[in-house]
């Protein structure tokens, strides 16, 4: 980075943004910052900070019932809000390019790709050549790193595997040659080796065009080797501005603190914290700091005076009354010593042959020792979750053996025994459709202690209190409808729902993974103190992240097999397969090496 | 990721699903036919006392009896219709003596050009319409566009037509005919304005609910990931609207006008015989007051060969039209739950170790 | 629970009193009529006069009483043809869902094949063989709509049973009736309440135009739809005699239909709100 291109080279430069609701409720204010050219900055929040908007905000849109109404957006010199028209439109993608989150429903389904690609650089230079037409389009297409002969462009979008039309997408950013990318969680929706060389081709197209890059995202360890500087959004403020190393070495911020503290890192176990409470909605901030009555150094004045961004040292910039200023502590490896798993086996799978339309799993065994945490690890096909269901009595075309507590165990729920099948629990990834719509919360954890205990009345009552009072929720919500709780919320009480079964192997289908960092964080510490307590947890997940902080030992399936089995800091820290280290390689890590 | 770019040298997928949909569609139709056979056949009414009187003599009835076939059981009196029926023999009528097909064959082409005119009149409409309140979509047009269409939709299709007689019979307003009785001499296409009240009062009572798809498809088209992402990148909202939401809204008002055809079918029945237009809705009505036999089996057929035409033709054009199923593999109309499972109380039937593949 | 939002809405709200005056109206009608209505107390087509505030139809009779008691048929037939094709056709349609592959087939096959068949035709032709009486009208029409609540209650009973809570109970070993009446069916009443709504509005028209044909209720009893038919000639001479009968049965229709579209509408967005 010479000096001369540092002149004038701001890209993008905020001022006051505010974007606000009907009524007057702000999502957004105060929001200010500038991109240099080239340079890529992370944003980061979780659902509700208003990350998404600012994201859309820069290319002078707010999604429905919502309006910017103040503050100034100057793209290379231009003000985007005063735009209107074809002013707007032609600044819209040639100026400030947008990638979404889902590809796979941000493509039109019934338009070929090369039909959108001329399309899109036709609206913007209607009076290109098509030879000069083609030529850029096939560029582009080999800068993202898809192939670029005629056939592929004559696809549909659902002839294309998840990460090719993500490239798609940023080929059709890219194309028009925009001063401004915005991405707005690009890769959610990938595989981790996926997402790792979607990352690479984009670091390179950034850097390779002087692109500046606003990489939108609720996952802090994606944006560590990716970015030059990560902004951190709460409750539709800017709360902390910061180099990468130092917002990874010394944040200030208390929310930051917190979030790290509670991203599971797969370099190494942590004790997860969650952060108590929830962010405030739009219209609900309390007056003052709207962190502080989550906030551990929260002090009198943080309730009545909103602190704005300032300039700290090492051109970091907070807005907090009270920040930290000594970097985080190092190596707090802090390694729980679990309650040493017993001997004896619970669960045992031989030759586990699962299939739908064609097969799924070939030939799995395994063992699950009384006691411990075992995570199922694969990426989207491995037949992970196909392994879970049929474990917990849902799977359908099964072959093989299931063994529980020595005796052979039937592969759909009806035909096991009454006492097993409350032993076995299963909790749903998908939290929102977890719970039935129509009956309440107490009527859906009633209905086991029925149907296995025969119990009723006052006596199931106290027992559905007992059971969210362990999962930390507070009893009232017992006569609430599932339309009334969070996404959190719901998880627990499913998590409830299992317990009161009082089961002694819970599976977990990757139950964080619609959720929050915080919230999982606070999940994940429930299930670790529940394990305490002496259940076994069968855990599947994607995220080798959440593997590190959980599992005692684990299991990595690949397309339905078995490749690898050992204990955690085994196969993450010296993993033997080439597979498996694939995985560990492009797996997003907040430390450093 | 599989290429799905390859197709199989031989039949494209959905050519073979459309096979496989008309012989579903004949065996619909079939099955109609001989409900239909059977329930008239076995009426207590009986044809030959219809056609002689009530004072014939008992021996000419048992004659016209044996004449007819009456006699015969009656799968036998079936399969001798059916047979006749593909060589295009539909039988005599009883009423008139003259033979079934001819008589329908002229009434055909009357309710044909009717139908024809009301598609002609309501589909761009609806088109034009639902497209347009949905670009305008709560603004006062739109509520009102839309408390009209309800009201139209409410009122029952007869009603409508009544009233368009009731207009057009008052004095000062002959300049069309009340009443679309045709002189079977002349032409049909010099006779256009006894056609005109008809096809009005009929496309008045499709129009709500086709207008309303599209409008409605036309809306989740607008609000679709795709539309916005496309306006993000500066497409013109003019191309977003004609070359990314209509053609996406326009395959589910396929649907739309296949069912709009369908209860045509039946409403025409009314309007004919509210405007005394023969067609065939008016010669079904007079065959079954006089217990024309064959007259009724014969409209019955022919309506529901056009029935099972009608969804045919609306399915084939669905898959054409949508990439999705156009370049499938499998064309398979059933729609599965979210992780493509089949339901645990299906039994699948294949086992794993018959469909074991290799990587 | 939740019905009480379901009030709340405008729209609901108009097309429940609309309904609900009309079937009073047509309840209590008879009791309040002046004359009986098959007495003849006028002349053919006559002005109205004090005795008979409206005029006189085609035969003399009074023509307010007759609107007054014409609207008992037309609302029990209706109602009753719409809650029996909704109570057969649900149950078939939710065991259709649920059964063994073939059992569905079969069912869903005879219930596509119904649908095949234009309604009016099929009712006329059932009517028409077998005569006149109104419970076999209602068994016709009921029997018109019952595949369209087949294919509906089968769509949502499967849509349902793909979620997740549904596997839950299955998980628990719930028999299968007990998950089809506790979790499953809950949730698939809106749509079939809407759907309801519809079939009334379409059972009214049905019958009306039944009537109209001279396939409906017989003369002389008093009824909406043969009203409109035995005094189309006198249309230019008496015109209410036509006019307020259609009147009603299109206020009738118009409230079924906007209680049903409300309803629609609101349970569309009470409905959860996902991510």
């Amino acid at each position: 980075m010479t000096a001369a291109l540092k002149v004038d080279s701001d890209v993008l430069r905020v001022s006051d943004l505010r974007v606000e609701l009907a009524g007057q409720v702000d999502v957004l204010a105060d929001v200010s910052f500038s991109l240099a050219a080239g340079e890529i900055v992370g944003l980061v929040g979780e659902s509700g900070s208003g990350k998404t908007t600012l994201a859309t905000a820069l290319l002078c849109h707010a999604r429905q019932g919502a309006r910017i109404t103040g503050g100034r957006i100057a793209v290379a010199g231009q003000a985007v809000l005063e735009l209107e028209g074809e002013a707007l439109r032609l600044a819209r993608g040639g100026l400030v390019g947008y990638v979404a989150q889902d590809p796979a429903t941000a493509l039109n389904p019934a338009l070929r790709i090369g039909a959108l690609l001329r399309e899109t650089v036709l609206a913007h230079q209607p009076r290109l050549t098509t030879d000069a037409l083609q030529q850029r389009i096939n560029e582009t297409l080999v800068d993202v790193g898809l192939p670029d002969d005629p056939a592929f462009l004559r696809r549909f979008p659902h002839q294309l595997s998840g990460g090719q039309q993500q490239r798609v997408m940023l080929a059709l950013a890219f194309v028009l040659r925009p001063k401004l990318i915005v991405l707005d969680e690009p890769t959610t929706a990938l595989d981790v080796t996926t997402q790792a060389h979607v990352l690479e081709t984009l670091k390179g197209l950034c850097r390779g065009h002087g692109v500046a890059a606003l990489y939108v995202t609720h996952d802090l360890a994606v944006v560590r080797d990716l970015v030059d500087r990560v902004m951190v959004m709460y409750a539709g403020r800017l709360v902390e501005v910061a180099g990468c190393e130092t917002l990874f070495k010394a944040p200030a911020h208390p929310y930051t603190r917190a979030l790290l503290a509670a991203i599971p890192d797969i370099a190494r176990r942590q004790p997860l914290q969650a952060i108590g409470g929830h962010a405030p909605a739009p219209g609900q901030r309390p007056a003052g700091c709207a962190f502080a009555p989550r906030c551990a150094r929260r002090r009198a004045e943080c309730a009545v005076i909103e602190p704005s961004l300032l300039a700290f040292e090492g051109g970091q910039q907070v807005a907090c009354l009270a920040p930290y200023r000594e970097p985080l502590p190092l190596g707090e490896q802090g390694v729980e010593v679990a309650a040493a798993p017993s001997a004896e086996v619970l669960l045992e799978v031989q030759g586990l042959d699962v299939a739908y339309d064609r097969q799924v799993l070939f030939d799995v065994s395994l063992q699950v020792a009384q006691g411990e945490c075992l995570a199922l690890v694969g990426e989207s096909g491995s037949g992970k979750t196909s392994l879970a269901r049929a474990i917990a009595g849902l799977g359908e075309n099964v072959q093989g053996q299931l063994r529980y507590g020595g005796e052979p165990l039937a592969f759909t729920a009806r035909h096991r025994d009454a006492r097993l099948r409350h032993q076995i629990q299963y909790v749903f990834q998908n939290p929102y459709r977890a719970l039935n719509p129509r009956q309440t919360i107490a009527q859906t954890l009633s209905a086991p202690l029925a149907h296995f205990f025969s119990v009723r009345g006052d006596a199931a009552r106290s027992r559905v209190e007992a059971v969210l009072a362990r999962v930390s929720l507070p009893a009232r919500v017992a006569d609430l409808y599932p339309h009334s709780l969070s996404g959190g919320e719901r998880q627990r009480v499913a998590i409830a729902r299992a317990l009161i079964c009082e089961p002694r192997l819970l599976v977990c289908d990757e139950i964080t993974s619609a959720l929050d960092v915080s919230v999982q964080a606070s999940i994940l510490a429930l299930l670790r103190r529940l394990q305490r307590e002496g259940l076994t947890v069968l855990f599947v997940t994607h995220d080798l992240g959440v593997v590190r902080a959980i599992a005692d030992r684990v299991l990595v399936l690949r397309q339905g097999r078995v490749v690898e089995e050992g204990s955690a800091e085994q196969v993450l820290g010296r993993p033997v397969d080439g597979y498996t280290r694939t995985l560990v390689a492009h797996s997003p890590s907040l430390s450093v090496g | 990721m599989p290429d799905h770019a390859h197709r199989s040298p031989r039949t494209p997928a959905w050519l073979a699903w459309f096979i496989g949909r008309l012989g579903y569609g004949l065996l619909t139709a079939w099955v109609i036919s001989l409900v239909v056979f059977i329930a008239t056949q076995a009426l207590p009414s009986d044809p030959a006392r219809v056609i002689l009187g009530p004072d014939a003599p008992l021996e000419s009835i048992v004659t016209l009896q044996r004449q007819l076939g009456l006699d015969q059981p009656l799968l036998v009196q079936y399969l001798r219709w059916l047979g006749a029926a593909l060589c295009g023999d539909l039988g005599i009528s009883l009423d008139s003596q003259v033979p079934v097909a001819q008589l329908l064959f002229g009434r055909l082409g009357h309710t044909l050009a009717l139908l024809a005119g009301v598609l002609a009149l309501v589909v761009p409409l609806a088109l034009t319409l639902g497209v347009s309140l949905a670009l305008r979509r709560d603004r006062p047009l739109d509520r009102w566009g839309l408390s009209a269409l309800i009201l139209l939709k409410a009122t029952p299709s007869f009603l409508l037509a009544i009233g368009l007689v009731l207009l057009f019979s008052m004095p000062g307003m002959g300049w069309l005919p009340a009443v679309s009785i045709l002189d079977p001499q002349l032409p049909l296409w010099r006779q256009l304005p006894s056609l005109v009240l008809p096809v009005v009062a009929l496309s008045l009572s499709a129009l709500p609910y086709l207008t309303r798809m599209v409008r409605a498809s036309m809306i989740e088209a607008l609000e679709s990931d795709y539309v916005v992402a496309a306006r993000l990148r500066g497409i013109p909202e003019r191309r977003i609207v004609w070359r990314h939401t209509l053609p996406n809204a326009l395959t589910p008002a396929i649907q739309g006008v296949a069912l709009t055809l369908r209860t045509l079918v039946g409403g025409a029945l009314l309007a004919e015989v509210i405007f005394s237009y023969p067609g065939i809705g008016t010669a079904l009505n007079a065959a079954i007051q006089m217990r024309d036999l064959p007259m009724i089996q014969g409209v019955v057929l022919v309506i529901t060969l056009a029935v099972v035409l009608i969804n045919l033709l609306a399915d084939l054009l669905t898959v054409l039209l949508t990439p999705k199923l156009r370049t499938a593999r499998r064309v398979k109309m059933i729609r599965r739950n979210r992780r493509g499972i089949r339901p645990w109380w299906r039994r699948a039937r294949r086992t794993p170790a018959q469909e074991a593949t290799h990587d | 629970m939740t019905e009480t939002r379901w009030l709340a809405d405008p729209q609901v709200r108009r097309g429940a009193v609309i309904t609900a005056l009309v079937m009073l109206l047509a309840l209590l009608g008879p009791w309040l009529a002046p004359h009986a209505p098959t007495a003849m107390v006028g002349p053919v087509y006559g002005p109205p006069t004090a005795g008979a505030p409206l005029g006189h139809d085609f035969l003399g009779h009074d023509l307010w009483s007759r609107l007054l008691s014409g609207g008992v048929s037309v609302l029990w037939m209706s109602v009753a043809a719409a809650t029996l094709a909704l109570v057969v056709g649900g149950s078939l349609g939710l065991l259709a869902g649920f059964s063994r592959r073939r059992l569905d087939q079969a069912i869903s096959w005879a219930a596509d094949v119904s649908l095949a068949f234009p309604d009016l035709i099929l009712v006329l032709l059932i009517v028409s063989m077998l005569g006149r009486a109104p419970w076999l009208i209602v068994l016709t029409v009921a029997i018109a709509f019952t595949p369209g609540v087949v294919r509906l209650a089968r769509g949502s009973a499967v849509a349902v049973a793909g979620q997740e809570f549904v596997e839950a109970a299955q998980m628990m070993g719930y028999s299968r009736w007990r998950i089809l009446f506790s979790e499953i069916l809950p949730n698939i009443l809106t749509p079939l309440l809407v759907h309801f709504g519809n079939m009334l509005t379409w059972a009214v028209g049905m019958l009306s135009g039944l009537s109209f044909l001279g396939y409906g209720v017989a003369p002389p009893a008093a009824d909406w739809g043969l009203m409109i038919n035995e005094n189309q000639a006198g249309l230019l001479v008496q015109p209410w005699a036509v006019l307020a009968p259609a009147l009603l049965i299109a206020v009738f229709a118009y409230g079924t239909n906007i209680l049903a579209e409300g309803i629609g509408r609101v349970s569309a967005r009470i409905g959860e709100k996902q991510p």
